[in-house]
């Protein structure tokens, strides 16, 4: 069934609140950072107490939008006019839809509970309020992203997330891992940035404006080549923002930035973005079949980057790191086949925000039980002394691996089935690659649970000498690990009962039943055994107890080594790009001593001396200036007589 | 003409006995409030004892400023029309100029006001006619005295910018232009500090004023002698009035273009646009600093708002040949206050030349007779204005040893660590000369340029872009200076304002940051307010 019309209302009523969802978290992050120290004894409370607002705002809307018909439920809120001026018109407005909406529960509600568990993990910075501050300047950024009506509001809250990623990612700055990480993704992020750009100009010039209203309504008109454009420079925004390939390196280095900013914005939220530009911009896609293949090739190659990464890393942020990229893959990979995908890219978008938030706030909980070491080598056997996060880390894991009945089994079965039924080579190519994907995520999820809660304890002191003293966390910290793991377990099943989940977002995005090859039933068997076949590989080498798992790293196969090094991303940005870009710099700058130096210093000494010669005029003398005026007054009498003439 | 001189010496001849003109006062009551309470300033001078003068006079000023405001605000749904007798506009445009004019000032007498930065002392001389460095002026600076003649100076001056761009025929503009610039030459010799500096920027700015007022009166002579009236427009057919003339004779004879050349150069002197721009930057650096902050943004106001009524009012008719002649003054006035700005370490010249180019960026917006043109114009202004009142309030708050303003640039090293808040302050309007997005004058510039750009100006908008990428060097190095480099071993300390210029300066940053980001409501007002009457 195609989307309905985009035509949304103007908000009356409860709908004119959509402005204060995200006026609430901007206001905490301006108080906190205007007001300095003095907030420093209560910043973290206002920091909870606006996400919580807004959360509540939100939940508001909801139910709301849910009193409404299916396709009455697209509101337009006007905030206000920046320039009005004749042939411009730059507005802020916020557009609430069941996508928009779908993202503001899951961004308010995640981000809630990540305010909340960071009370506690944060308890012992001196930074502390700054933290929050950071916190709420993000959520604030991604709701403008999310409700924008408009392409450039979107960029705004677009580029407003990079920097508070980048201010996150650095938050510990005295580390200068963590300082490098930050300008790493700030860089990277720079080139999807461009590649956005371009595409909000381009639909400016095509379409007159930068409205949803004016892009999605005249796109089917516009000339297929441009289309094809504005898809392939989304599409590049996308990949940074999503750590896709081959923008993806950032995301592994943006572990650097304290647990709670990987779960909220490296996990669950910001790191979506490039989905929610996807999907939101379907009606570009839909009619781009080329620019949808690319879409889906980028996420096929990324999940299985991924999952190949997320089995080798010894760091357990780094091993949920890799799997972010390769469940974002999975995502990336729905919205590309279209809206036979859309809807089951967003749900796997919102249950993988509920397991992949829990499993970090989970190995946050152990790094802060453990001395803050992150090497799953040295943990072992927590599953003892830290009973609420090796329950609520375990059904996390099952989420993500696609047991049956949790979250993900339903989200990621939905996108492998509609990988396959995309029909023709294609299909089969992109569906037996989500199939393997599923195969190795079991594996290497396997082998985090194992490495941390099970066999043998190999903690180590740290370089202080304190032995470690596992523990479990504070109440602050548990029970948003809790509230996670309940949406970890019942999420999928709620979406999928009924098609609730596709019925919500079917007005937004359109829904096309594809032709699966296989049926449907078996192919959720094959998908089972697949995962049950990681599982027992995974088991058979780091579960039983006749193999105990070394405490230094073995060699490993070539392949392992290369996942080791994140399959040779950096190596290959240092050569294709880092290489040849100082190349390309020797060279600019050869000519640029020569040539462009010449004329660029010769302007600016030309406008130098002038200014000097100019000066001279300035003599101080009355006289002088007199002269100056009555000659210009000739001047003025002369040219007037001219133009005449 | 002959049936124009016809005419005049029939009314000459004409024996009807005199009657008075009838005058609407309610309608001038802004000029009125202002000239009124500068009047009893002189009173005050005269008779309340020297100790109970300083508040007497600040009290006076700021309470006719505001009740002036009000009276602005009250009239400003009336009709546009002409009052005294078709010597005064009365029309949307006027009231948006006297709104702007008053608000600014108001906001200038409170830095102008101010005492506390110098134990008690304000900027001006303690007797404005002792000799600098003589025993005379040693005693009076002992006795405290001060030169609270400042204020009902000032209100006259303020008086006559109200009535510039109101006036309607040249003569009244002529009287408003003398009544505005008479106060002003006074007060730029009464600097406290560096007096001598001072007298001489005072005698330079009224010698060459003086000089620029004959050619104005001259080619108001020479108007009258094409037209016959001095009127700017009247409607009357009877007696009709320059406007008029012009669109009766298309092709005019060089006496109308003559005229035009001459009259145009008075106005162009007062808004500092090149070739008369010299005086500028010696009077800004020479007067006290609180009133070069008033009289750069006010007077830059008022004489814009005169040259609007004459060249949109007066001379419409003739839009085809003088609009080529300004084109070329805007370019000349960005080129000239651009470039020179470049090499100036003195920070006080540096915003003189930056008032330069900033004059070249509003004059595109004359090219055009059109509305949107004058609705740039009526952004631009009042954005920029209350931003330059800002920034010379703090220039005014940074001082060596002796309470000497150090306005040297080098001074101001390192300045971002000693005084956060007033560096940050000064970045704020900085960055917003620069237009910098989200400041109000960026949305000024982007409104003139575009109506440049719709008056089929390309050439004008390609020079503005170009001098604002030259202009954004020497804005920025301020920035430069006050955060990129360390602070000086004996630097300037910065004075603790009074709550009167610690408001002042916090107006200015809010409305030049609120203004960039929500300009619509400003926007609406000054479309609404381009209306002439003509």
């Amino acid at each position: 069934m195609p989307p309905s019309t985009y035509a949304p209302v103007a908000a009356t009523g409860v709908f004119t609140l959509t402005a204060w969802v995200v006026a609430l978290p901007m206001i905490g992050a301006a108080i906190l950072l205007l007001g300095g120290k003095r907030t420093n004894a209560w910043g973290h409370l206002l920091g909870c107490l606006a996400a919580l607002g807004s959360f509540a705002l939100g939940a508001v809307l909801f139910f709301s939008l849910l009193g409404k018909p299916g396709d009455a439920r697209s509101y337009d809120q006007h905030v206000y006019t920046w320039i009005p001026v004749p042939g411009f018109s730059a507005d802020a407005g916020f557009h609430l839809d069941q996508l928009s909406m779908t993202f503001v529960l899951l961004i308010t509600g995640v981000g809630s509970l990540i305010h909340i568990y960071s009370v506690g993990y944060m308890a012992h910075d001196d930074n502390r309020r700054k933290f929050f501050a950071y916190l709420n300047l993000f959520l604030a950024a991604m709701l403008v992203l999310v409700l924008a009506n408009n392409y450039l509001l979107l960029y705004a809250g677009w580029e407003g997330v990079g920097l508070a990623s980048y201010l996150l990612i650095g938050f510990w700055q005295h580390k200068p891992s963590a300082a490098v990480a930050a300008k790493k993704a700030f860089i990277v992020n720079r080139v999807g940035d461009v590649g956005l750009s371009i595409a909000v100009m381009l639909m400016y010039t095509t379409f007159g404006g930068f409205a949803f209203t004016d892009v999605f309504n005249k796109a089917p008109g516009a000339d297929r080549d441009t289309i094809l454009g504005i898809g392939l420079m989304l599409l590049l925004g996308a990949c940074a923002k999503s750590a896709q390939f081959p923008l993806q390196s950032w995301l592994l280095d943006a572990m650097e930035g304290p647990t709670p900013v990987s779960a909220l914005i490296h996990a669950a939220t910001m790191v979506t973005a490039g989905v929610y530009l996807i999907v939101r911009s379907h009606v570009i896609f839909d009619i781009s079949p080329n620019a949808r293949l690319l879409v889906t090739i980028v996420g096929a190659i990324t999940l299985m980057m991924g999952a190949i990464i997320g089995c080798a890393k010894d760091d357990i942020k780094k091993a949920l790191a890799g799997s972010t990229m390769s469940q974002i893959g999975y995502m990336v990979l729905g919205a590309g086949l279209g809206p036979i995908g859309y809807v089951f890219a967003i749900m796997h978008l919102v249950t993988h925000g509920f397991f992949k938030a829990g499993l970090f706030l989970g190995a946050g909980s152990v790094m802060h039980g453990m001395n803050d070491d992150v090497d799953m080598r040295h943990y072992g056997a927590l599953r003892k002394y830290m009973p609420v996060t090796y329950v609520t880390f375990g059904l996390g894991y099952l989420a993500i691996i696609g047991c049956p009945p949790f979250s993900g089994f339903w989200s990621k079965d939905k996108i492998i089935e509609a990988a396959f039924a995309q029909g023709g080579t294609s299909g089969w190519v992109l569906g037996c690659t989500a199939l393997l994907g599923a195969l190795i995520t079991a594996f290497y999820m396997t082998r985090v649970m194992l490495m941390t809660f099970f066999g043998e304890k190999r903690w180590v002191e740290d370089e202080q000498g304190h032995e470690a003293h596992p523990h479990e966390s504070p109440k602050s910290m548990t029970i948003p690990m809790i509230l996670l793991a309940v949406g970890s377990v019942f999420a999928g099943g709620l979406f999928s009962i009924g098609s609730s989940f596709a019925n919500w977002l079917e007005p937004v995005t359109g829904r096309a039943e594809g032709h699966s090859p296989i049926n449907t039933t078996v192919l959720s068997v094959i998908t089972l055994v697949a995962v049950a076949l990681g599982v027992g590989y995974a088991w058979r080498l780091y579960g039983t107890r006749t193999r105990p798992v070394p405490a230094l790293a073995p060699a490993g196969s070539p392949l392992t080594r290369a996942a080791r090094r994140d399959l040779y991303g950096d190596a290959f940005n240092e050569a294709a790009f880092m290489r040849t870009g100082q190349w390309l710099t020797r060279l600019l700058v050869y000519f640029d001593l020569r040539g462009v130096d010449g004329v660029v210093n010769g302007v600016a000494a030309g406008l130098g001396g002038s200014s000097s010669r100019f000066r001279r005029l300035q003599n101080g003398f009355v006289r002088s200036y007199a002269l100056s005026m009555f000659g210009g007054a000739a001047l003025l009498i002369a040219a007037l007589l001219l133009v005449k003439a | 003409m002959p049936s124009i001189l016809a005419a005049s010496t029939a009314a000459a001849s004409n024996t009807a006995p005199f009657t008075a003109p009838h005058v609407e006062w309610g309608k001038l009551s802004p000029m009125l409030i202002v000239l009124g309470a500068a009047t009893m300033g002189v009173l005050v001078e005269a008779f309340a004892p020297r100790a109970a003068r300083y508040r007497l006079q600040v009290g006076l000023t700021l309470l006719a400023l505001a009740a002036a405001f009000a009276a602005v605000i009250a009239l400003h749904d009336t009709p546009t029309s002409v009052a005294a007798a078709g010597a005064v506009a009365v029309d949307k445009t006027t009231l948006f100029f006297q709104g702007t004019i008053l608000a600014i000032s108001f906001i200038a007498v409170l830095v102008i006001a101010e005492r506390r930065t110098e134990g008690g002392q304000d900027a001006f001389a303690a007797q404005g006619g002792s000799v600098p460095g003589s025993q005379q002026e040693r005693e009076a600076v002992r006795a405290g005295w001060l030169t609270t003649e400042v204020y009902p100076l000032v209100l006259f001056s303020i008086g006559g910018m109200l009535l510039f761009p109101a006036a309607n025929d040249l003569l009244t503009m002529f009287v408003a232009l003398e009544v505005l610039s008479l106060p002003l030459y006074l007060v730029c010799g009464l600097a406290r500090h560096r007096r001598l500096l001072s007298q001489e920027a005072a005698l330079k700015y009224f010698l060459l004023g003086a000089f620029s007022s004959a050619f104005f009166l001259y080619g108001a002579a020479l108007l009258y002698g094409y037209a016959g009236s001095v009127q700017l427009s009247n409607s009357d057919p009877h007696n009709p009035g320059i406007a008029q003339a012009v669109a009766a004779h298309a092709h005019g004879p060089a006496l109308l273009y003559t005229g035009i050349a001459l009259l145009g150069m008075g106005l162009l002197f007062k808004v500092g646009a090149a070739p008369f721009h010299m005086w500028t930057p010696d009077v800004y650096e020479g007067a006290p600093t609180p009133i070069t902050g008033f009289m750069s943004a006010a007077t830059k106001i008022a004489a814009f708002g005169a040259l609007v009524r004459v060249l949109d009012v007066g001379l419409a008719g003739s839009v085809d040949v003088w609009r080529p002649v300004i084109e070329i003054v805007a370019i000349l006035t960005m080129v000239v206050g651009g470039i020179l700005a470049l090499t100036q370490r003195n920070v006080k010249r540096m915003l003189a030349y930056s008032a330069i180019l900033n004059a070249g960026y509003i004059i595109m917006a004359l090219v055009s007779t059109g509305h949107d043109a004058l609705a740039s114009l009526l952004f631009f202004l009042p954005t920029y204005g209350i931003a330059l009142v800002g920034s010379f309030a703090v220039v005014t708050l940074v001082r060596d040893a002796g309470g000497v303003e150090a306005t040297d640039l080098s001074r101001w090293a390192g300045l971002g660590k000693s005084a956060p808040i007033p560096a940050t302050l000064m970045s704020i309007f900085l960055l917003a000369f620069a237009g910098i997005p989200f400041t109000s004058i960026f949305v000024g510039k982007f409104a003139v340029f575009q109506a440049a750009l719709a008056a089929g100006a390309p050439q004008l908008v390609i020079v503005a872009v170009l001098a604002s990428a030259v202009a954004a060097f020497f804005y920025l190095r301020v920035i430069v200076v006050m955060f990129f480099s360390d602070p000086m071993p004996d630097g300037p300390t910065i004075a603790n304002p009074s709550i009167a210029v610690k408001t002042a300066l916090a107006v200015s940053a809010l409305v030049t940051v609120a203004m960039g980001v929500a300009p619509a409501a400003l926007l609406h007002l000054s479309n609404a307010a381009a209306v002439l009457a003509r």
